[in-house]
């Protein structure tokens, strides 16, 4: 692979994955607030 | 009468998620992106998918957990009749694509059995269309059924409308946990043994080496426009409805970022696996990547059966888990295409589930055996062009005009939204929605209406794929026009007397008033 194909595919991973992977982190950090709201 | 809800919030994403990862995130985004500048698509990918896609979704699940109805309820609750039709619309396009959709994924099913012994054998195009579809027809012409497409058929149909029966929790929630996290498993499964193959890196180079001068070119961003809108189930009415399932206090706009970053990521690591074999049978050929690249049912079909022949071990196990992998991602969004008309009808007239998967799904099934005849490529291959570019990109044009300029519902959506989500939303949102989305979808609209009304592809007969003015005319344009003429139809009727009224601060909204 060239360098430039591996530098893409990189960004690619880390944009997309890393997009998906903080979604994910935000819903589950404000569920947890949430939670200790409402016990609260 | 309480509507039908999501267990959990994961439940709703599952299914969500399960909607938008269909046979086109497989077989179709692959090849887009090698053909519009490899790597270098990524650019106007990510920038379709933060200014069209995204907020797109977004408008779609606050309409339907604002409104709380199927589409065609969630529009006639936002703006009456000079907005249900939208939705109807909506729900014949689904309709019509149901039927055809089923059909794929019972090849799929099919080919799933075939290899474990590799019963294509060595010319996998002459199985395909001579042995497996009996392809021996004209377009336009039926000839009769083929029995090896329309049993495998009948049991895609069984498994959809048995999980609609079951509800929105215990049926299409539940089978989403189950087949989402299996397909992830399977395609991770996928993709480690493709990059581990002899010529794996030839694929990769192939599909990420950014080509930065196509990026230049207005098509390719057109392209990218246009596979994130329909690669997100966006503009079917899918979105409307699950979203009508959640309850009242759902972070809608932090749901919609994780559908469309699911959907890209799940696309990613599905160009990463699908090049990886392209790369390693360009390798066992002693050809280029670019001879053996291709999309659609060529990939899965033809291409794909050569690979599995060609692997150096286990070849019925990886064949067994590509294809099931490909059944899986489009049951996921044949049920959801499904549940749009089942709760529209039920909503509508006023019938129960039962009676509305029953009618209207059995209905489905039996156009669908058309789809299973020796002739039933053919049909499949106009009617899939004709609506999804007149019917789902049409109306996903139509429908942010309708909202955004028209009927004038950003700000009232918007504040539903951030009423109730963490991510505000602000002046990308509207900007994205009132003036980038409209342009590039109007201007892909308006080079797609040149090309079918003047005749401009370089076939024979200027039509597309070749095809005659007759045909072209009564299965393609027929079946598009009718489903807006439908739409426009089923509009006029009036509601049942239970789903007519509406109390916005109830968590379940639609009751009985008489």
């Amino acid at each position: 692979m060239s360098v430039n194909a591996i530098v893409v595919m990189i960004i690619g991973m880390i944009l997309l994955w890393g997009g998906l992977a903080a979604s994910i982190f935000h819903a589950v950090r404000s569920s947890k607030t949430n939670k200790a709201e409402d016990l609260g | 009468m309480e509507r039908s809800t999501w267990g959990t919030r994961a439940g709703f994403i599952m299914a969500a998620v399960g909607s938008a990862v269909g046979l086109g995130n497989i077989w179709r985004f692959p090849y887009v992106a090698y053909e519009n500048g490899g790597g270098a698509f990524f650019i106007p990918y990510l920038f379709a998918l933060l200014t069209a896609g995204i907020p797109i979704l977004i408008m779609e699940f606050s309409i339907g957990h604002r409104f709380r109805g199927s589409a065609p309820l969630s529009f006639f609750r936002m703006s009456g009749k000079k907005a249900e039709w939208m939705g109807w619309w909506a729900i014949f396009v689904s309709f019509v694509i149901s039927v055809y959709y089923a059909v794929i994924i019972a090849w799929a099913m099919r080919y799933t059995l075939f290899s474990f012994n590799q019963a294509w054998g060595e010319d996998t195009e002459g199985f395909l269309f001579n042995d497996f579809l009996q392809l021996t027809v004209s377009p336009g012409e039926t000839g009769g059924i083929v029995w090896g497409i329309f049993i495998p058929l009948a049991i895609v149909w069984i498994i959809t409308l048995g999980i609609l029966l079951a509800g929105v929790k215990k049926g299409i929630e539940m089978a989403n946990r189950v087949f989402i996290p299996t397909l992830v498993i399977i395609f991770l499964i996928i993709v480690i043994r493709a990059v581990t193959l002899d010529g794996a890196m030839l694929g990769l180079d192939a599909f990420f080496k950014p080509n930065f001068e196509a990026i230049m070119d207005p098509t390719v961003w057109v392209a990218a426009y246009g596979h994130i809108f329909f690669s997100l189930s966006i503009a079917f009415a899918i979105m409307i409805t699950y979203s009508s399932y959640l309850p009242k206090k759902s972070d809608v706009t932090n749901n919609a970022f994780i559908t469309g970053f699911a959907n890209s990521s799940f696309e990613l690591l599905a160009g990463i696996g699908v090049f990886a074999v392209l790369g390693f049978m360009a390798t066992q050929s002693g050809v280029e990547v670019a001879d053996v690249a291709s999309a659609g049912v060529g990939l899965a079909f033809v291409v794909f059966p050569a690979i599995i022949n060609e692997f150096p071990g286990l070849n019925g196990l990886f064949g067994f888990l590509f294809f099931l992998s490909l059944t899986l991602a489009g049951l996921t969004s044949l049920m959801s295409i499904t549940e749009t008309y089942v709760a529209g009808f039920t909503e509508k007239f006023g019938i129960s589930r039962r009676k509305a998967v029953a009618f209207s799904g059995g209905l489905a099934a039996l156009i669908s055996i058309l789809f299973a005849t020796q002739g039933g490529l053919f049909f499949l291959d106009i009617i899939d062009y004709f609506i999804n570019q007149f019917g789902v990109a049409a109306l996903g044009l139509v429908e942010v005009i309708m909202v955004v300029w028209v009927l004038r519902k950003t700000k009232h959506l918007q504040d539903h939204a951030n009423a109730i989500s963490d991510i505000r939303l602000g002046g990308w949102w509207k900007f994205s929605l009132g003036v980038i989305t409209p342009i590039v979808l109007g201007y892909m609209m308006f080079g797609l209406l040149r090309l079918n009304i003047f005749q401009q592809f370089e076939t024979e007969t200027g039509n597309y794929e070749g095809y005659s003015n007759m045909f072209t005319l009564t299965s393609g344009v027929a079946v598009a026009s009718g489903a807006l003429l439908l739409g426009i139809l089923f509009s006029l009727g009036k509601w049942h007397k239970n789903y007519r009224y509406y109390d916005e601060h109830s968590e379940h909204p639609v009751r009985e008033k008489e």
